[in-house]
Formats: structure tokens, C-alpha cells, sequence
């Protein structure tokens, strides 16, 4: 399968992520939005990574060639997870304050 | 060569030390110790003097090389001294007289305070320092420094009784115009090292150095020196500075216009006599003379109308420095300095006289509220008497020979200079003695307390005044023309080695024709004196009218100045200071301000708190990276 399409999709749900993030309102939405944009950048490092692999194997090169990338998508998924930890619990500290997850209420931050 | 020109360098050093002295301890010293050292290193400066001269005379000249004062590419300017006839000649007058005077001034600022009696003698030392250094200078350089030290001092002398505004304004006005002159020697000093590439006297003057001088080169080079000296010398155009100069107290005066300052751009000429020697000088000459003749003749038309005594006396000054510049032109350097010697005695024992008279009068200056003092003033009156004579002309008094020496270089040029330069001299003798006149002889025209406060100065004055008279009627005898003794002419042949051989200055006039001269402009000083007597004798005020005003008001001359370059200058200030200033300069720097604060009160919007904005600003700012990654560094 070409690279072409995974590059594609990629660029596609990055957009609709930048997209979710610039126009929602809602913490949780737009917070989801971001894990979209990472999930994205994921799928085409694998990718990437998979067509070195196949391109490294065709001329018999190391076993291992390309798989620094897949490397990196573990290490994206271990900040994301931390990040939603924190990035939820920020959240549910603004829904106690101020009763609400719209970003909107949350104009206070130049105070 | 183990001799007193070795250690020449103490003339200059003395006062130096003096200067220091006084003015480093001025809150500690008392008078009298400010006195001693003050008159004592002057003193010091004098009889060092008069061992040079010695030496000089008896054939040994020195060329002392110390060290180097500037040493640029190719250009080396020694600091060094010239002694020679020239310079050794002037510094017997400037320490000589210079001493008569400092001791003087002991007597006549002893009510100063003392810490201002202090100061100014230290001014008093720096200014016969400044001017040692000018005469003694190898090189135009080291002329230079002394003659910028001598505007300095004169500047703060004059303005030495600071809390008068008046005074300093007379003190600036001499200092700027002199700075006129000064800018003029300086282009002068440029224009010597580009051509020949040396300031050092031995090294201009040579044959070698002449050579390099085209004849454009001389011309400009003499003009512009020429230019320098009238500024310093009180020439047309730049003389309005030295009667005004008469704001500093009398002995300074006499200082400048006798000793130092105003002889100044006399020597300088006299020491560059080589260069105006030249053929191709003749037109500098021709300027030079003119320029002498009328301001001698300006300054002596001025000098007839004027009531204050020092005022005279400065105009007297000036034209007598046009005198000695009518002689340079001539071409007779040795009459121009013998006139600046025989002037040295009698305008120095001048103005102390009149600083006598002005003490008594309790710091009156106007000759019109005075009268009589001969019977309280008897040494003053003889001794100004003496004055009067010798700056008339009448022999055997110095006047006459020195200026019979001028008048017969003038006559040699032309006989209309001479006619001109005489009718001048006639009214020498008119304006000195209608000032004597009304100041010594009739009856007492002030008040009632300064007649009942007349009396005689004390010994420290009348004294300088009485060696200054014996050496104004002897002072002419070095001098003594030709006609009367052969080899009577000792200054002459004293100063024959550093003055070129003068155009014209050779007699060609007979011995009958030189008596006639003689007899004719001193007959004619004589009618002056009795015509003085009669029209003075018993003085009347009366308000001057017509030609008279004319000359009281000075021809208006300041006035024109004010008019022609003052005010245009004031002028020029405001506008610099109203649109440049004001408007531009200030717009400029407001505008920065203003344009900073409206920029940030515009960028404070973006600071809104919404979170959607702040992300949207973050995905454009990504943006704008990516494109600058693809479309700008690639």
C-alpha cells in the first residue's frame, strides 16, 4: 500500500484535530482534539517507520532499520497518557470552580 | 656651551611655579607672601633675562631642544626654545616691565580680598608665562600654545571682577575676537606643515624650506598669520576687543597693552620677517601697511573725543599698534620693534599713572570730573607728563626716535603714507595731551569728597611709575638715527642677524631731507600741544554735536558689528533653537515616544484572556514557522 494514502489520512485528522481545537468550545472536545492531533503525528511515524523497514529489508540491511520510529510512538503515548492525567484533572478542577467546561467563562487568565 | 642659555627654560618656569603658588594656596597665603612670590619669580624671570641678553649679545645664540612634543608619521614638533636677538630683546621687556607692574599691583589691589589678591596674581604670573613661552617658542607650535595662554589670561583678567555682568562681557567679546585671529594663525601653522612639513623656524625660514613655498603658498600663509596678528594685535578689523578690555583692573592694562598681549602679533610678524620678505609677500606688505595706517588713523580720530581715561589710553594703544604694523609693512622690522620697546615703557608708565589717578579719584574714571590733580598728584602728574611727551614724539624722548623711525620707513614707501601716518601722529599728541590737560591742569570739576580724598599713591606705586619715565625719555637713545651719530642705531644692529635685509629700509634719503622730516612732524606736534593747551586749558562740558558724536559713539562701529554679525548670529541661534531644536529635534524624539506608546496600548489588546484566542495565535505562530521553514531557509 502506498505511503501516500497513510499521509493522507494523517494530514486529515491532524486538520480536523487543529480544526476541533480552534472552534469548540468545550474543554473535554477540544482536549480530545489534541490527543487526535498526537494520535495523527502516531500513525505516521509508524507508518514512516514501516517503510524504511521494507526499504532497508529489500537490500538486506540490519533487521532493526526503522524502528526508531515506532520507538518514538511509545514515547508520544507515555506523554499523552501523563498529560491526560493532568489535563483532566485541570479540568475537573475548572468544573468545580466555575461549574462549567466551556473555555469561554475562562476569561480570567490575564488577572 | 656650559652658560646661562642652558638653563634659559627658568625664564618661562618661574612664573610657572609662581602661578602655581599663588594659585593652588590662594586661600592660605597672605597678601604679602602672594606679593613676594607673585612680583619675586617675576623678578627671578627678569634678571635671568638680562644675563641672556647678555650672552645673546656677545654672539651666542641657542636653539634648545627638550623633547618632543608631537611626533606624528613624518611630522616631528620639538618642544623647544629659539634664544635669540628677537626673542631676548622681548623677553627684557615682557619680565622687566612685567615686574614694574606686578609690584605695582601689590599696591593697587591691596584692598582686594585676599583670596582674589591671590587669584590674580596668579593670573597675573600665568598670563607673563604664556607670554614668555610665546616669544621663546622654536616653532610655531609652541608660539601657538603661549598665544592661545595669553588669550586665555587676558580673558580672565579682564573679567577678573566676575560680579560685574558688564565685565564679562567685555572678557568674552576679547576672548572671541581673539579667537578669530586664532583660527586664522592656526590654518596658518596647517597650511606651513603641509608644504613644508616642519613648524621649527630653522626649517621654514631656510632656504630649503622657502623653496618648497610657491609663491600662492606665501601670499596665503602671510595673510593669514597677518590675520591671526590683528586679532591679537587690535587691528581693523578685530581691534573693538582691547578698548573694552579696559573692564580689568588698570594694572592688567598696562599689562596687556604694554608688556604682553598686544605685542604679541608684532613679534610674530617680526619672526616670520623672512617669509614677508619675499617679492612675492609684497602684496601682504601692501595690506599690512594699510591696515596699520588706518587703524592707527580710526583709533586716533576715536581717542580724540573720549571721557574715560583708560579709554583713551586703549584707543592710544591701538593706534599705535597700527603704527608699528605701518612699519612692518614698510618692511622696517627693527622701527616696528624699537616702537613696541620705547611703547612698552610709556604706555605701561601711562596706564599706571592713570591707575594712580583713579585711585586717588576713588575708582573715577572720566577725565571730565577731574582737573587740577597736578598739586595733589605730584609724581604722577610729572611722570604722565612724561608719558605724554614721549608718546607725542618730541625728542629727545623715546617717542620721537622710534616713531620718526616709522614715519620715515612710510615716507620711503610713499609720501602720502607718510602724510597720512603723520596727521595720525599729530593727533596723538592732541588726544594725550588734551587727556593731560584735563585730568592735571584747571580746577577740580567732581566732587566735594573725592577733592577732599586726593593724595599721592603709596611708594609701591610712584616707584615703578619713576623707572618707567627714566626709561621712557632714555629708552630711544639704542635707536638714535644715523643722521645724528653714526652707528648710533645699536638696536639695529643688535637685531641685524634675525632681520632679513628690509626693502627700503636702506637710506635713501638724504641727510637734509631726513632733518626736514624730522624738524617738520616735531614743529608740528608742537603747534599741536599749544593748540591742546588753548582749547583745554580751562575746560567746559558741552554736549558733542555732529563729527564730534560721531567719534564719541567709537564711528558707530560696534553698533555696525552688532548689526552685521551679532545680531544675524542671534538670529541664527533662535532659529536653530525655535524650528531645529523645538520642532525637529524634539518632534523626533516625542514622536519615538508617542509612536512606542500608542503601538503598545494597540498590542495590550491581545493580551484578552480568551483562552480560544490565545490557542488560535499559537496554530498561526506554528504557521508562520513552517512557512518560513520552507519558503525562506531552503
Amino acid at each position: 500500500m502506498p505511503i501516500n494514502y497513510y499521509i493522507l489520512l494523517s494530514v486529515a485528522l491532524f486538520c480536523i484535530g487543529i480544526v476541533g481545537v480552534l472552534t469548540r468550545r468545550n474543554a473535554i472536545i477540544i482536549f480530545m482534539c489534541i490527543e487526535l492531533m498526537l494520535n495523527a503525528v502516531n500513525l505516521l511515524l509508524v507508518a514512516f517507520s514501516k517503510m524504511h523497514h521494507l526499504k532497508a529489508a529489500a537490500t538486506n540491511a540490519a533487521a532493526t532499520a526503522g524502528s526508531d520510529g515506532q520507538l518514538f510512538v511509545f514515547f508520544i503515548m507515555v506523554v499523552a497518557a501523563a498529560e491526560v492525567s493532568v489535563g483532566l484533572a485541570i479540568i475537573v478542577m475548572m468544573y468545580r470552580n466555575i461549574h462549567s467546561v466551556d473555555i469561554n467563562f475562562l476569561n480570567r487568565l490575564k488577572h | 656651551m656650559n652658560n646661562v642659555l642652558n638653563i634659559a627654560y627658568w625664564i618661562p618656569l618661574l612664573p610657572l611655579i609662581g602661578f602655581l603658588i599663588n594659585g593652588l594656596g590662594r586661600k592660605h597665603l597672605s597678601k604679602t607672601a602672594t606679593g613676594i612670590i607673585g612680583s619675586g619669580v617675576i623678578l627671578g624671570a627678569f634678571v635671568l633675562s638680562i644675563w641672556v641678553f647678555l650672552e645673546v649679545k656677545g654672539g651666542n645664540t641657542h636653539d634648545a631642544h627638550y623633547f618632543d612634543f608631537i611626533s606624528v608619521g613624518d611630522l616631528k614638533i620639538p618642544f623647544s626654545f629659539k634664544i635669540d636677538q628677537l626673542s631676548s630683546l622681548f623677553l627684557l621687556i615682557i619680565t622687566g616691565v612685567g615686574f614694574l607692574i606686578h609690584v605695582y599691583s601689590t599696591a593697587y589691589m591691596h584692598e582686594e580680598k585676599s583670596e582674589h589678591f591671590s587669584r590674580y596674581f596668579a593670573y597675573l604670573n600665568l598670563f607673563v608665562f604664556s607670554m614668555l613661552l610665546l616669544v621663546m617658542g622654536g616653532n610655531f607650535v609652541i608660539m601657538f600654545i603661549g598665544w592661545e595662554g595669553v588669550g586665555l589670561c587676558s580673558y580672565l583678567l579682564i573679567g577678573f571682577w566676575f560680579k560685574n555682568q558688564e565685565y564679562n562681557k567685555a572678557a568674552n567679546k576679547a576672548f572671541i575676537m581673539n579667537r578669530i585671529g586664532d583660527l586664522a594663525f592656526l590654518i596658518a601653522i596647517f597650511w606651513i606643515i603641509a608644504k613644508v612639513g616642519s613648524v621649527n623656524y630653522t626649517d621654514v625660514f631656510s632656504a630649503a624650506g622657502l623653496a618648497k613655498l610657491k609663491a600662492a603658498d606665501v601670499v596665503i600663509i602671510t595673510i593669514l598669520l597677518f590675520v591671526g596678528a590683528t586679532g591679537k594685535s587690535a587691528q581693523i578689523p578685530l581691534y573693538t576687543w582691547l578698548p573694552d578690555a579696559m573692564a580689568g583692573p588698570t594694572p592688567v592694562s598696562a599689562l596687556i597693552h604694554a608688556a604682553t598681549m598686544v605685542t604679541a602679533g608684532i613679534y610674530m610678524i617680526a619672526r616670520c620677517n623672512v617669509l614677508y620678505s619675499l617679492d612675492a609677500a609684497e602684496i601682504t606688505r601692501n595690506i599690512i601697511a594699510y591696515t596699520g595706517l588706518a587703524t592707527a588713523l580710526l583709533a586716533a580720530s576715536i581717542a580724540l573725543k573720549q571721557n574715560d581715561i583708560k579709554k583713551v589710553l586703549a584707543y592710544s594703544t591701538v593706534s599705535q599698534l597700527g603704527f608699528m604694523f605701518l612699519a612692518l609693512g614698510c618692511g622696517a622690522y627693527t622701527a616696528a620693534v624699537f616702537h613696541v620697546m620705547t611703547h612698552a615703557f610709556f604706555k605701561a608708565l601711562l596706564f599706571l599713572g592713570s591707575g594712580s589717578v583713579i585711585h586717588a579719584m576713588g575708582g573715577d574714571q572720566d577725565i571730565r570730573n577731574m582737573g587740577g590733580l597736578s598739586k595733589k598728584l605730584k609724581i604722577t602728574y610729572i611722570t604722565f607728563l612724561i608719558g605724554c611727551i614721549a608718546i607725542a614724539g618730541i625728542p629727545p624722548f623715546s617717542g620721537f626716535f622710534s616713531k620718526d623711525a616709522i614715519l620715515l620707513s612710510a615716507y620711503l614707501k610713499s609720501p602720502v603714507l607718510y602724510g597720512i601716518a603723520l596727521f595720525a601722529a599729530l593727533l596723538t599728541a592732541f588726544y594725550m595731551f588734551r587727556l593731560l590737560f584735563l585730568t592735571f591742569t584747571g580746577k577740580f570739576r567732581g566732587t566735594h569728597d573725592q577733592e577732599h580724598h586726593l593724595h599721592e599713591s603709596p611708594a609701591a606705586m610712584t616707584i615703578p611709575l619713576i623707572i618707567l619715565a627714566v626709561l621712557s625719555v632714555i629708552g630711544g637713545f639704542v635707536g638714535i638715527p644715523a643722521v645724528f651719530a653714526e652707528g648710533g642705531d645699536k638696536l639695529g644692529a643688535f637685531l641685524s642677524p634675525v632681520i632679513a635685509a628690509a626693502h627700503g629700509e636702506a637710506h635713501h634719503v638724504t641727510h637734509s631731507t631726513e632733518y626736514m622730516l624730522m624738524g617738520l612732524s616735531t614743529a608740528l606736534v608742537l603747534i599741536m600741544i599749544v593748540f591742546a593747551w588753548f582749547r583745554f586749558r580751562n575746560y567746559q562740558r558741552s554736549e558733542a554735536t555732529g563729527l564730534g558724536k560721531v567719534l564719541e559713539n567709537k564711528w558707530y562701529v560696534d553698533e555696525l558689528y552688532d548689526k552685521i554679525f551679532v545680531q544675524p548670529l542671534h538670529r541664527f541661534g533662535g532659529f536653530l533653537k525655535n524650528i531645529i531644536e523645538n520642532k525637529v529635534v524634539d518632534g523626533m524624539v516625542n514622536a519615538v515616544g508617542k509612536g512606542v506608546n500608542y503601538g503598545s496600548r494597540q498590542l495590550r489588546l491581545l493580551q484578552s484572556g480568551q483562552v480560544g484566542n490565545y490557542v488560535l495565535l499559537m496554530v498561526l505562530g506554528i504557521i508562520v514557522l513552517l512557512a518560513i521553514q520552507f519558503f525562506i531557509r531552503k
